[in-house]
């Protein structure tokens, strides 16, 4: 069990770093893909089993289509590095590290590593679905309109105009 | 079993990574990628504190929060379409015509 977490987040992390350090988009995109999957797992050894599931079915399923077809009908190639892009990594890079470290001292300070997982932890679709529609009905029917707004936006952007 | 603080810090470098991507990238795809990095992070984390407190609001959290990035996809990717239609490029540097 543990092995196994500490196996996925070490190939996570240098997967994620791969997704960054990639001048081709579509290797990005593949990368992203292989982080994604790799956290469905962790979530399978945390409990989360439903979660998982859509993980990979609309995360690493559904979106990162949307993502490589983009990729691909606009033929996106490698990136050139500018003189822009340098000023960006000699400020950007020192603020990211400093803010890992910040939160990262939060954290082992905050939760130290004794902290017990809760025992009883029934996390089955079923326990999921009686939450989602007794208590978070309200959020559930807004996300519905959402979903129609972003598909009716989608059409509207991407129509070809008259 | 995994420590809480392990997970933790595996989201926070996930976070850490896409936030370094957003700064660093200059294809506006790829920044947008990493955006979807960074809400992952924030989704383990979100699975971690749902199993270490015992309840399972966090996981649907999680859940909205995939749904909120399904329509954001969508709609981002759709922007992105229409940007390269009308100016050629992919290059946010090039994307700049509303700075003052």
């Amino acid at each position: 069990m543990e092995i196994l977490f500490y196996i996925c987040a070490a190939v996570s992390v240098l997967a994620a770093l791969n997704v960054v350090l990639q001048r081709t988009p579509v290797y990005s995109a593949l990368s992203l893909i292989l982080v994604l999957c790799l956290l469905a797992v962790i979530y399978l050894l945390l409990g989360a089993e439903f979660i998982a599931v859509i993980q990979v079915i609309v995360y690493a399923g559904a979106i990162m289509v949307l993502f490589v077809f983009v990729i691909m009908l606009l033929n996106a190639g490698r990136e050139v590095p500018s003189e822009r892009s340098r000023l960006a990594r000699w400020l950007g890079v020192p603020l990211v590290i400093a803010f890992l470290l910040e939160v990262l001292w939060a954290v082992w300070n905050q939760f130290p590593s004794g902290t017990a997982p809760a025992a009883d932890f029934d996390a089955g679709p079923a326990a999921i679905g009686h939450l989602l529609f007794r208590n978070y009905v309200l959020p559930f029917e807004v996300t519905s309109v959402l979903i129609l707004v972003a598909i009716l936006g989608a059409v509207v952007l991407a129509k070809k105009e008259e | 079993m995994i420590p809480l603080s392990h997970v933790l810090t595996l989201s926070v470098i996930l976070f850490v990574i896409g936030a370094a991507g957003f700064v660093l990238r200059r294809n506006i795809i790829t920044v947008f990628m990493c955006i979807e990095l960074m809400l992952n992070a924030a989704n383990l984390a979100f699975i971690a504190f749902s199993r270490y407190l015992g309840t399972l609001d966090g996981q649907l959290f999680v859940f909205f929060v995939i749904v909120v990035a399904a329509a954001e996809a969508a709609v981002g990717l759709a922007i992105i379409i229409a940007l390269y239609r009308n100016r050629e490029t992919l290059n946010i540097e090039d994307l700049d015509s509303m700075k003052l």
